[in-house]
């Protein structure tokens, strides 16, 4: 019984956080959940941290992650994020993938009054109706991604529209906005057909067919992972996309679009990131960096990874100061440079202006890739200040 | 619909039921011989899916099948002999503690052998393209599965009917006992009907790969969808299983088909659902043979009060100790702590399985959210209201449960509970969706981390000392006498639906009070907190704990939150290492660690 005290102060003392070394940035996210974006994610993240560190560090002191599993779930994910906060007294909390577990990190963070980057969740509300003083946003979101492929789908006046969304608020969310912007655009155009198959289970036999009975001239998709590539190939047997144009979010980044190899569907529509065309100079030392680092070439993950840390490092030194409430004020406007070009951090919604690429995909040498594309900026695809403040409820 | 379009969706619809059958049909006898509840069913699938796009890169397609399937049977022979094998005579459940554990070891296996992105298999050589039936491309594929389900579907019952091998396996499946006296092999005849059910899992794996790609996500989504299949048609039916593949594959083809997308979420639950409260053993399955000689679980001696009182002194002065992240992990604990002993009160007094225990930790949730949110109460009284809220769904769910037993009982509240999670999951407007809601931070005066915890103390442990002493009550005793012979508890005058129905509310209840004081905790909810993870934790505390203890479920909780807790910021594989350290407590702990302390304590004293 004497035993048990002595052992848990030992452990007290050996877990005890060092003080005053280094600056803390808390990294949560469901690595094992979805580990095919959060691989090349964590390996950019580790490059800018090495490239900060080889530089001098920030404010004369190193950066250091802490990086944790969130398990998945928010639940989890806030227990760790209170564990970052409480035992290991980070600077700031950084990451998370789905949406949900997004919000619940953020509500956490406006909750303890701590300073939340999340780098890739897409969800609209967690800037939006749920936006707070601490939490800030890097990915461009759903909204913005839907209107970066509707000046596209306009310019091709198709009139009949079929949609496909997985069933789950990122789905929702593109479906609405889309339809919303597309009649803004071209107010002929009809919804023909909408089904929502549930997320990774999509019965993509049956799905096609009742798409292709509606006779649509076009589609809008957000299907992505293992339900875009079910429906992918079930569409390619089936002869849907013979004489449709598809439009599909996010089907272009590596993540999902290399699954696709000799499936790949030519002269669809997506947002993504051709990685390996982008030559700007920004770019070129980005990829060049990434692939003598890791051997690989870098995914979307990875540019998200790499500047959600350089955006954290740029607030330091903006703000001079590892308080929070100073933090908030730096990122606030703060501009930056990045792989994709310079973006901000918008004093209105927290949102960055971070864009993503819009171009077609064609199949080269069994494999896919983006052609035509053009870079989106994530300032051109906002609605006006006044919706986002009544929606902020500012 | 066009008479062309239903024509194809019912074509569809059996290409789909094809695929699903062939997954069952190895549940199904695997579940009717040994009556274990595989849940790893679904990672030999994904297993089979794997190793067939692996192979099929270096042998082909069509060699790669028949070779995944093989493997896949060595890996069920292996399982069973190593492991399975050495806990039969365990307290029933801990197979299923044991097989949740390999679900954990095999995803993470798989994330290490073939990477984290999806891998999609070739397309089937000289099955690659379309045929055009009815002016419409369908493809050459699924007819081929369309012909292959009722082939294997023929083929298992010319093994059943007409083979000696098949005799023993029916001769088991009805009466396992009598087989075993008769003289029949038991080890013998286990290993190998764990084979065959896992070959045609990695079957069913191999011949999905054309259709979609192997993923580490497919495990779980499948093995619920094979249970429906094998519980709709009756356990250990192999006919059953069949209708079952078709009714749910049909249903699911034309909600497509008709424009009703989304009801796809939840159909083959709502089916279930339905057909258990129609037909309490499935399409065409029969009441199972009462196992004989089963131990009664004994009586549950009140664990004696002192190191009791010393724990919760202990937990009183944490806080002296610690405001911060000790806190969060202890009411996490606690939390975790009541909701598992509200389970256990179905699951050792009651005797009733449960799978969908986080419907009511879900409903009190919301209804703590909701109230809270929307009705605009104060804190205080949304925590204490909401367990109304779970109460009123384990009463309408537990009057239909009570009329079940065994494992269909078990997938009756895995259905109700999923009924439950998918509202959640679509009603928008009420329930914010698939993001659920944020925002439910406690009163100011209780936000303190110190102040939350204490309220969680207090509120966990006078729920627990209670749910305790409800088990050492007459009703208490009444419920164990219904477990243990209900037709001499009837005959005594028992009504013993009536004491398991009140067990479902009071369960239902504690639950709600811990779902609420949850949703207070973490400042926001999802549906995830009605999910089946949630549900299957709990199960898992309760059984790591042991089912015949009462203290058995707060241990299971706090070892297991903490092993998350801990390995999951150390170690990178973290679900194979808590898989791990399951399986070694099942393996020298058969009785759950609750059960080894008393083993241990009652040695002592004497």
């Amino acid at each position: 019984m004497i035993l048990k005290p002595l052992f848990f102060i030992t452990f007290i003392l050996l877990t005890a956080p060092a003080f005053g070394q280094t600056i803390k940035i808390g990294e949560l996210n469901s690595y094992k959940v979805f580990a095919a974006f959060l691989e090349p994610y964590k390996k950019g993240m580790d490059l800018a941290l090495e490239e900060i560190n080889t530089g001098g560090g920030v404010l004369g002191r190193k950066l250091e992650l802490v990086v944790r599993d969130d398990g998945g779930t928010p639940g989890d994910a806030v227990r760790v994020a209170e564990e970052l906060i409480a035992r290991e007294r980070v600077n700031v909390l950084m990451g998370t993938f789905a949406s949900h577990v997004g919000l619940a990190v953020a509500n956490l963070a406006a909750q303890r009054k701590v300073l939340f980057v999340a780098s890739e969740p897409l969800t609209d509300k967690i800037v939006w109706e749920n936006g707070n003083r601490y939490t800030f946003r890097l990915r461009p979101s759903t909204y913005m991604q839907t209107a970066m492929l509707v000046p596209e789908a306009a310019k091709l006046k198709k009139k009949r529209w079929a949609i496909v969304y997985p069933n789950y608020e990122y789905g929702q969310s593109a479906t609405a906005s889309f339809k919303k912007l597309l009649k803004q655009a071209q107010p002929d155009a009809e919804f023909v057909a909408e089904q929502a198959p549930a997320l990774g289970k999509i019965d993509a036999g049956a799905v096609v067919q009742a798409l292709a009975e509606a006779k649509p001239d076009a589609i809008f998709s957000s299907l992505f992972a293992a339900d875009l590539q079910k429906f992918v190939r079930e569409g390619n047997t089936r002869g849907l996309f013979r004489n449709t144009v598809v439009f599909n979010l996010l089907a272009g980044e590596p993540e999902y679009l290399d699954t696709l190899k000799d499936e790949t569907p030519e002269g669809w529509w997506v947002t993504g990131y051709p990685w390996s065309e982008i030559n700007t100079p920004e770019h070129k030392a980005f990829r060049d960096a990434y692939q003598k680092r890791w051997k690989d070439y870098p995914r979307q993950g990875s540019v998200v990874g790499y500047t959600a840390v350089y955006a954290v490092a740029e607030a330091f030194k903006k703000a001079k100061s590892v308080e929070t409430e100073k933090l908030v004020e730096a990122l606030k406007g703060l501009k930056m440079q990045t792989p994709f070009g310079p973006i901000e951090w918008r004093a209105l919604d927290h949102q960055s202006t971070m864009g993503a690429y819009v171009g077609q995909l064609a199949r080269k040498g069994g494999k896919g890739e983006m052609v035509n594309w053009r870079y989106a900026d994530g300032t051109k695809v906002q609605p006006s200040d006044g919706e986002i403040r009544a929606l902020r409820k500012e | 619909m066009s008479s062309s379009a239903v024509l194809l969706q019912f074509l569809n619809g059996l290409a789909g039921a094809s695929s699903l059958f062939l997954v069952a049909a190895g549940l199904s006898l695997i579940f009717g011989v040994s009556r274990i509840v595989n849940f790893a069913h679904g990672s030999l699938y994904m297993l089979g899916m794997y190793l067939a796009v692996w192979l099929s890169a270096r042998v082909g397609f069509w060699a790669s099948v028949p070779l995944a399937a093989g493997v896949v049977a060595v890996a069920g022979l292996v399982i069973e002999v190593f492991l399975l094998r050495r806990i039969y005579r365990a307290p029933e459940l801990l197979q299923l503690l044991a097989t949740f554990a390999l679900v954990l070891v095999i995803k993470d296996f798989a994330l290490w052998a073939w990477g984290p992105e999806d891998v999609l298999g070739p397309r089937a050589p000289g099955l690659a393209s379309a045929v055009t039936i009815a002016g419409r491309q369908f493809p050459q594929y699924d007819l081929f599965l369309i012909v292959l389900g009722p082939a294997v579907f023929v083929a298992l019952h010319v093994l059943l009917r007409h083979t000696r091998f098949g005799i023993l396996i029916r001769a088991a499946t009805e009466d396992r006992e009598m087989a075993g006296a008769l003289g029949v092999n038991q080890r013998l005849l286990f290993t190998m009907v764990f084979a065959l059910g896992a070959a045609l899992a990695g079957l069913g794996g191999a011949l999905a790969i054309p259709r979609e790609p192997a993923n580490l996500e497919i495990d779980l989504a499948l093995v619920s969808d094979a249970f429906v299949v094998v519980v709709v048609g009756g356990m250990g039916s192999i006919p059953g299983a069949f209708l079952a593949a078709l009714l749910i594959g049909e249903i699911k083809a034309f909600c497509i088909g008709l424009g009703y997308s989304e009801v796809t979420l939840v159909a083959e639950f709502i089916v279930m659902a339905v057909v258990l409260v129609l037909r309490p053993w499935g399409l065409l399955g029969r009441p199972l043979a009462e196992a004989r000689g089963v131990t009664p679980t004994g009586d549950f001696q009140a664990a004696s009060r002192n190191p009791l009182l010393i724990a919760l002194v202990a937990l009183t002065i944490v806080p002296l100790l610690s405001d911060g992240y000790a806190l969060v992990l202890l009411t996490d604990v606690l939390v975790f702590a009541l909701f598992a002993v509200s389970l256990h009160l179905l699951l050792g007094p009651g005797g009733m399985v449960s799978f969908g225990h986080a419907a009511y930790f879900g409903l009190g949730a919301y209804a703590a959210a909701l109230l809270f949110l929307r009705w605009q109460l104060p804190m205080e009284l949304a925590l204490l209201a909401a367990p109304l809220a779970a109460a009123a769904g384990a009463a309408l769910f537990g009057w239909f449960c009570v009329r079940l037993s065994g494992i269909y009982l078990a997938m009756l509240t895995l259905a109700f509970a999923q009924i439950v999670w998918s509202i959640a999951f679509q009603w928008d407007a009420l329930t914010g969706g698939s993001n659920g809601l944020v925002g439910i931070w406690p009163a100011p005066w209780l936000a303190s981390r110190t102040a939350y915890y204490f309220v969680a103390l207090a509120l966990c442990a006078g729920a627990i000392a209670c749910l305790w002493r409800i088990s050492a009550s007459p009703f208490g005793y009444a419920l164990r006498g219904s477990r243990d012979s209900p037709l001499r508890a009837g005959a005594i005058g028992i009504d013993v639906r009536a004491q398991q129905w009140t067990a479902f509310i009071v369960a239902g209840s504690f639950a709600g009070l811990a779902g609420a004081l949850f949703a207070f905790s973490k400042g926001s909810i999802s549906p995830e907190t009605l999910s089946v993870p949630r549900s299957v934790d709990a199960l898992v505390m309760v059984l790591l704990g042991g089912v015949q203890t009462l203290t058995g479920p707060v241990l299971g909780a706090a070892l297991f939150t903490w092993l998350e807790d801990a390995v999951s910021r150390e170690i990178a594989y973290w679900r194979a290492a808590i898989g791990a350290v399951i399986l070694l407590l099942v393996l020298a702990f058969p009785q759950g660690i609750g059960g080894f302390f008393r083993q241990k304590l009652t040695r002592w004293s004497r």
